[in-house]
């Protein structure tokens, strides 16, 4: 069994699912949804499988496969996983039949036409190329996946998504494209540099000279950075976000950013470590700038989508400090963070896309005292706004705690600077959720039918296993952590700073 | 009188050149003898039969090396490849010029030259269709295909004359718009007789120099002594500047946007895909096979234009409003890629470059197929307003369109992305890293013209100016699959092409 490619087809299979979804009918949507919605849960399985399968305490990369592809340049179809990627599938495969869910009428809405077995297609269609993004383990596989995850984004917002779609989806992709040129650049420069081979494991081996490895380090941070996105490249993603069907904007910041920062781990990292730690004092610069900045941002938005989207950024800057302070403690709980930020954020973006569908406005001017008709959607509005702020007990507080104790020891005035905005996240969650669900009740919103209807049934299943999962990994870590440790540790071993002892070194 | 021996030629290996031309003079035969009425399904039928028995030769010749004809003509794996290359896109715009489902009577009148409006002009748009352009088309693709194997200059600037006055008098045969044809085919014919001029005083310059005007001469010459005088130079870039019109590089492009707007849609397919693996093989041969030592001169020069034309199209294709001069302008950056490719000499760069002519030629086609077929009842409607939301009836065609801007935009799993990234690491590999960055650079700017199409077609609104899509005839419709299928499987699977260029990539001197 053990032979069984588990990642070419984890790959494969929500692809088939996408064309098979895109031949259905255009007058039978129910039909459509329902075999997206099973389809995705047949990836949740296989993404189980692919779990067990995986050894914890086993070789950093396992369940390697690898097919000739393009032999002329060396490349080919090399799939494999270690401990970061694996939780990072595991987290697609769980979000996307939620997001399903989710948008179940968010492609016939009153006043668009739009195809609904394409909306559900497309979904598919990201869902196996984010997939192949953390499953690939060739720079090249790596990088057409990067750049191939944009076109289905790009029709679901501009398609799908609400005011002014065609502008952020535009927006998107331009940025997007801007970052993966750059690193198609820095690919090619690696080619070159490689001897004609883009393997990964090839790649590690090979030494560059200083100036060649801080350009090519530049190709893919650039790309990252703005992927992420890190301060001053994220101006797309409240645009995107705040345009976004609420669905599509939980993959988009849940799964689609995190890409960025899994392709900082697993390349910037051990393909270019001297460089890494020749630019990390900028990158934390720029992540403690982002999580400042993004966090007061957030504060004075008056959009709730748009707010969540600088949330979203506030939290990148915590991955990046994360990262950059090269402990394994804060490492895994970068990681952790990627995860749970998924899980919270991806909560939070669902939530308030049920509060932003029933009033017909995301303006959060528009609402208040909605927590009086809607019991049940605030409840959950308030717990996914407390797992954003990282309230102890809840998954996110373990990772921000895990990577402000691991920059604590190496770099103090970074962890002290960054604790800043834990205060400023409770500013904006809490400002947020009183003007939206508590005090007088908006006579507006008596006057709507919409707003009485509280969470359907269809809605409670969407969010009950998130907050399940929120809590349970807020108590329980370990069954990340175990897999997740190993795999930061000997990411963390190519720039040689393991120890925190060391790593003030690191420091020029 | 002296001596006079007849040049053995070996006839199997110009073969595919001798069934093009004679093939050609055959239509002409066809045009004087056959009733107008059977014209069309013989010319077509006598075009298609003859493109595809010269390119069943051209395999069978595989892995022939041979200078023949008494010196003037070199069959070689470059020459023999883009010659393939060649065939195929005529093949597939031959379907093209041959359709006559979309447009009653074909998208060509017989004569070119009446004046626009007077009485006989109004005749000719109703009159039956011509087949003039058959025997047309198969000249300039004769030419082409010489082009790019002859062995010595003049031979190189006949051929040039075969493919471009062909050329010139087809892009004035459009049945609609009559004025603006007319006007792309004067544009074309004046720009064009001065590059041919600068080309041939240029053959004299290196005549003069050499001694000779055969490029293995002009080697010789160049490697006998290391101090070089002007002569060699100005031939040299007066022969550069001549082809570089031809493959619309600037400051040699302004003549592309009017002819691409101008002439009949199937001839500017032809003409893109066809005239610049013409222009590029022969830039290649003239470079790497004669003026290959003098590379540390014009590889700078040469890196200047490409940069220039890289991103002259790219900004100058942001502003269109008309998907056709849009192309012209995407072309025109296009050559600036090839140029990167021609640039990173040897081997890796003229298998880059001919790899690239390979998928850009069939995005192009592809592109020219699905232009042909959005039109309202006056023909074809390139502007891009009326474009708006054609997705929504028509998702077909407006996906097959996507597909080619994503090709063209360079991104992954399409033939573009894959040229792309071969003439970048040829580059990049030889050293020049800096043309990579202006191609990025480019390349950002250029998605944006390109995208824009995207979201025209998909996220607006139909509004009551929306052109129709005709439904495509099976000459349209398979022109259209071979090119997308083209696309796709040179982004997926490009492996046995590029190891094709690969192998076919070494110059016979």
């Amino acid at each position: 069994m053990s032979d069984f490619p588990y990642l070419s087809v984890l790959t494969a299979a929500p692809l088939v699912g996408a064309a098979v979804v895109a031949l259905l009918p255009r007058s039978r949507p129910e039909l459509a949804k329902r075999v997206a919605l099973i389809w995705s849960l047949g990836v949740l399985v296989l993404a189980g499988a692919t779990w067990v399968a995986f050894q914890p305490t086993g070789d950093t990369f396992q369940l390697r496969e690898s097919y000739p592809w393009i032999p002329h340049w060396g490349v080919n179809f090399t799939f494999a996983a270690d401990g970061i990627a694996l939780v990072m599938l595991a987290l697609i495969a769980v979000l996307v039949p939620l997001v399903i869910l989710a948008s179940w009428h968010d492609a016939e809405r009153p006043n668009m036409r739009r195809s609904v077995p394409a909306f559900f297609a497309l979904i598919l269609a990201l869902q196996g190329t984010m997939i192949g993004v953390f499953a690939a383990a060739d720079v090249f596989l790596f990088y057409v996946f990067f750049e191939v995850m944009l076109v289905p984004m790009y029709f679901l917002i501009g398609a799908y998504g609400g005011a002014r779609r065609q502008y952020a989806a535009v927006k998107f992709f331009i940025y997007a494209l801007v970052g993966g040129l750059f690193m198609l650049a820095a690919v090619v420069g690696l080619w070159v540099v490689g001897g004609g081979t883009l393997d990964w494991q090839s790649l590690t081996q090979i030494d560059m000279s200083t100036g060649t490895e801080r350009w090519l380090f530049l190709g893919f941070f650039l790309a990252f950075a703005i992927k992420a996105p890190f301060f001053p490249f994220h101006t797309w993603l409240p645009d995107a976000g705040g345009a976004a069907p609420a669905g599509v904007a939980v993959l988009l910041v849940g799964v689609l950013d995190k890409v960025a920062t899994f392709g900082i781990l697993r390349y910037s990292l051990p393909l270019f470590p001297e460089a890494t730690l020749w630019f990390a004092p900028y990158v934390l610069a720029l992540a403690v700038i982002g999580i400042l900045y993004a966090a007061l941002l957030a504060i004075g938005q008056n959009d709730l989508k748009r707010l969540v989207a600088y949330t979203s950024i506030a939290h990148f800057g915590f991955i990046g400090v994360g990262i950059f302070v090269f402990t394994s403690q804060a490492g895994t709980g970068a990681v952790l963070y990627m995860v749970n930020h998924g899980l919270a954020t991806g909560l939070l973006f669902l939530v308030v896309g049920m509060l932003v569908s029933r009033r017909g406005s995301s303006l959060i001017s528009d609402f208040g005292g909605a927590g009086k008709l809607v019991p049940v959607l605030a409840g959950v509005l308030l717990f996914a706004g407390m797992a954003s702020l990282s309230l102890p007990g809840l998954a996110p507080f373990i990772s921000e705690f895990l990577v402000l104790i691991g920059a604590f020891a190496v770099n103090a005035p970074v962890a002290v600077i960054s604790t800043l905005g834990i205060i400023l996240a409770a500013a904006y969650v809490l400002w947020m959720i009183q003007r939206t669900t508590h005090g007088p009740v908006n006579p507006k919103l008596t006057s709507m039918p919409e707003m009485k209807r509280d969470l359907s049934l269809r809605e409670k299943v969407v969010v009950a296993p998130m907050i399940v999962l929120i809590i349970f990994f807020g108590f329980y870590p370990k069954p990340l952590t175990d897999v997740i440790t190993p795999a930061v540790e000997a990411t963390l071993t190519h720039v040689e700073v393991s120890e925190p002892a060391d790593a003030p070194e690191a420091q020029p | 009188m002296p001596d006079f021996t007849l040049p053995s030629i070996d006839y199997l290996a110009i073969s595919p050149l001798l069934i093009l031309f004679g093939a050609a003079c055959v239509g002409v035969l066809v045009e004087a003898l056959v009733p107008r009425q059977y014209r069309h399904p013989i010319q077509l039928g006598l075009s298609l039969v003859a493109v595809l028995v010269a390119l069943v030769m051209v395999i069978r010749l595989a892995g022939t090396a041979v200078i023949t004809a008494g010196g003037s003509v070199t069959v070689d794996g470059p020459a023999l490849f883009m010659q393939g290359a060649l065939f195929v896109f005529a093949f597939v715009a031959l379907l093209l010029i041959g359709e006559r489902r979309v447009e009653r009577q074909g998208a060509f009148v017989a004569q070119a030259a009446i004046p626009v409006g007077s009485r006989a002009d109004t005749k000719q748009l109703t009159a039956l269709s011509a087949t003039e352009v058959y025997p047309l088309t198969l000249f300039s693709l004769g030419g082409m295909a010489l082009f790019i194997s002859a062995n010595d200059l003049l031979t190189m600037f006949i051929a040039l004359e075969v493919l471009s006055l062909p050329l010139y008098l087809m892009c004035a045969l459009a049945r609609r718009q009559r004025l603006i044809s007319q006007e792309a085919a004067v544009k074309y014919f004046l720009l064009g007789a001065y590059a041919s001029a600068f080309f041939l005083f240029g053959v004299a310059l290196a005549y003069g120099f050499a001694g000779s005007v055969d490029f293995a001469d002009i080697h010789a010459a160049i490697g006998e002594s290391p101090y070089h005088p002007g002569l060699v130079f100005a031939a040299l870039a007066l022969i550069v500047m001549g082809l570089l019109f031809k493959a619309a590089a600037a400051p040699f492009h302004v003549w592309t946007p009017d002819v691409y707007q101008g002439a009949p849609t199937p001839i500017v397919a032809f003409m893109a895909a066809g005239t610049k693996v013409a222009a590029f093989g022969a830039l290649l041969r003239v470079t790497y096979v004669a003026f290959e030592q003098l590379a540390w001169e014009w590889l700078p020069i040469i890196g200047v234009i490409a940069v220039l034309t890289m991103m002259l199209g790219a900004i100058l294709a942001v502003t269109q409003t008309d998907i056709k001069r849009l192309l012209a302008y995407s072309w025109i950056a296009n050559a600036g890629y090839v140029l990167v490719g021609v640039l990173a000499v040897g081997r890796a760069g003229a298998s880059a470059t001919m790899f690239y002519l390979v998928a850009y030629g069939f995005a192009v086609l592809a592109a020219f197929a699905v232009i042909t077929l959005v039109r309202d009842k006056d023909g074809e409607t390139p502007y891009l307003a009326r474009w708006a939301g054609l997705g929504r009836n028509s998702p077909l065609i407006a996906g097959a369109f996507t597909l080619v801007m994503l090709a063209l935009a360079g991104i992954p799993l399409t033939a573009g992305f894959t040229a792309k990234f071969a003439v970048f690491s040829a580059a990049l590999a030889a050293g020049e890293a800096w043309l990579v960055i202006a191609g990025v650079l480019s390349s950002l700017i250029i998605a944006f013209p390109y995208l824009r199409v995207v979201v025209m077609m998909w996220l607006s609104e139909p509004t009551e100016s929306t052109s129709t899509v005709a439904k495509p005839g099976i000459l349209t419709g398979s022109a259209l699959a071979i090119g997308v299928a083209a696309i796709v499987v040179l982004g997926v699977a490009p492996g046995p092409v590029l190891d094709l260029a690969h192998n076919a990539a070494v110059f016979l001197r």
